[in-house]
């Protein structure tokens, strides 16, 4: 595997983009649009420039190893990959049919997803065999593992090759069964949904509700500095898949979550959230 | 040793702290990650900080997180990186 596709180039698709290019993979990355593309090599940069910082890592990123395009036709000739684009079902189902169409019939497919089921993501596809959820985490390059879900009908050659994937990127696999959320988000954006709605209804702000993880739990971030850095939208459509996946009202989200995100306020990335970046 | 220019820079630094984490206390020679308010993510924001308000850009070799721990050692930074910068004042600039 040399050549891989990474479709949506948002806060994860640029992180994936980078992380695959720092390993000495060649990325195509595809998106809708060339501002979309700019915006993510403007990222890219930051975060090269961030691993510097943080780690020691190298200063610098060979441009040449990311081919940015909004182009589907130009995946033809990848060998795996992987899909990042928002986080909603309508836009994810024609992506598939379409992916299926124009890569070879052996490469196998990786939904970086939230939380939407792989099953059904599979069955788009002439070969649910060779699609597996491989969710990242942000930011990607920092972050050493990554959930695998297998879906219905994933091989066990599908869950190895992903593997291999990840291993040349420096990171491990936790492999786990498929249900809507997997287990990082059935728990996780439940916790933040329901932090979302304790500073709704003013029991706390969100400084003293994150404040109580950090301080009381020891967690690295609160769960709304976390939310701000995933990005309230994508808590949103997350929280609304598991809603409508299990019909379950223990999923609905907090009217300050929808509201925030309809005013746009979208977290770190829109420089406003909980907390402001800028 | 200390300008008044130079001091003008080490404020602009404390007061951007400052006014993300309200709530914190700490001096110039605390390193801020160690004290637990600022997160790492924290750091990068720094760096575009005083890239912007001093107008340079922070080299490679320089990007050590040593050198974005306390106000000290960004003020150091800024007088070894852009003394030009602290030495015509841009650090008194509006900040707009
Ligand atoms: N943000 C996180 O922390 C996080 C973590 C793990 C997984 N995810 C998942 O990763 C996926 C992407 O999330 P994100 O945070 O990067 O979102 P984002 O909004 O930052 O980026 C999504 C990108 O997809 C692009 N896009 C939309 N439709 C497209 C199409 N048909 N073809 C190509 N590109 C298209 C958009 O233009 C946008 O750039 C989602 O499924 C999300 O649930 C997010």
């Amino acid at each position: 595997m040399k050549r891989i596709g990474v479709v949506g180039a948002g806060v994860m698709g640029a992180g994936v983009a980078q992380c695959l290019a720092q390993h000495g993979f060649q990325v195509v990355l595809v998106d809708l649009g060339a501002d979309v593309l700019d915006q993510a090599r403007e990222r890219i940069r930051l975060d090269v420039r961030m691993g510097r910082l943080l780690n020691n890592g190298p200063a610098e990123l060979d441009p040449d190893l990311i081919q940015g395009t909004t182009d589907y036709d130009d995946l033809a000739e990848v060998d795996f990959v992987i899909e990042n684009i928002t986080e909603k079902w309508e836009l994810k189902q024609r992506v598939y049919p379409r992916l299926d169409q124009i890569c070879r019939p052996d490469v196998v497919f990786a939904a970086n997803t939230s939380a939407l089921s792989i099953t059904r993501i599979a069955a788009l596809t002439r070969r649910p065999d060779r699609v597996i959820g491989l969710h990242f985490m942000n930011p990607v390059p920092m972050k050493p593992s990554v959930e695998v879900i297998r879906g219905w009908h994933t091989s066990a050659e599908t869950v190895r090759t992903a593997e291999k994937l990840l291993a040349g990127m420096g990171k491990n696999g936790i492999v786990v069964g498929d249900a809507p959320g997997f287990v990082s988000n059935r728990v996780l954006m439940l916790t933040i949904n329901e932090a979302v709605c304790l500073v709704h209804e003013q029991v706390a702000t969100a400084e003293q509700v994150d404040r109580i993880f950090t301080s009381c739990f020891g967690h690295r971030m609160g769960p709304l500095e976390t939310a701000d850095l995933i990005g309230l939208d994508t808590i949103l459509y997350s929280v609304e898949v598991l809603y409508e996946s299990y019909n379950d009202s223990k999923y609905r989200p907090c009217p300050l979550l929808r509201q925030m995100v309809d005013a746009g306020l979208h977290g770190r990335k829109s420089g406003q959230g909980f907390y402001t970046y800028r | 040793m200390e300008t008044v220019v130079g001091s003008r820079a080490r404020s602009d630094i404390r007061e951007f702290i400052q006014a993300k984490f309200p709530g914190a206390r700490f001096t110039d020679s605390d390193d801020i990650f160690g004290l637990g308010f600022a997160t790492s993510l924290f750091a990068m924001q720094l760096v575009m900080f005083v890239e912007q308000r001093f107008g340079f850009q922070v080299d490679n070799d320089d990007l050590d997180l040593a050198n974005f721990r306390s106000v000290d050692a960004m003020a150091a930074l800024v007088a070894r990186a852009a003394p030009a910068a602290v030495e015509q004042g841009v650090a008194g600039g509006t900040g707009a």
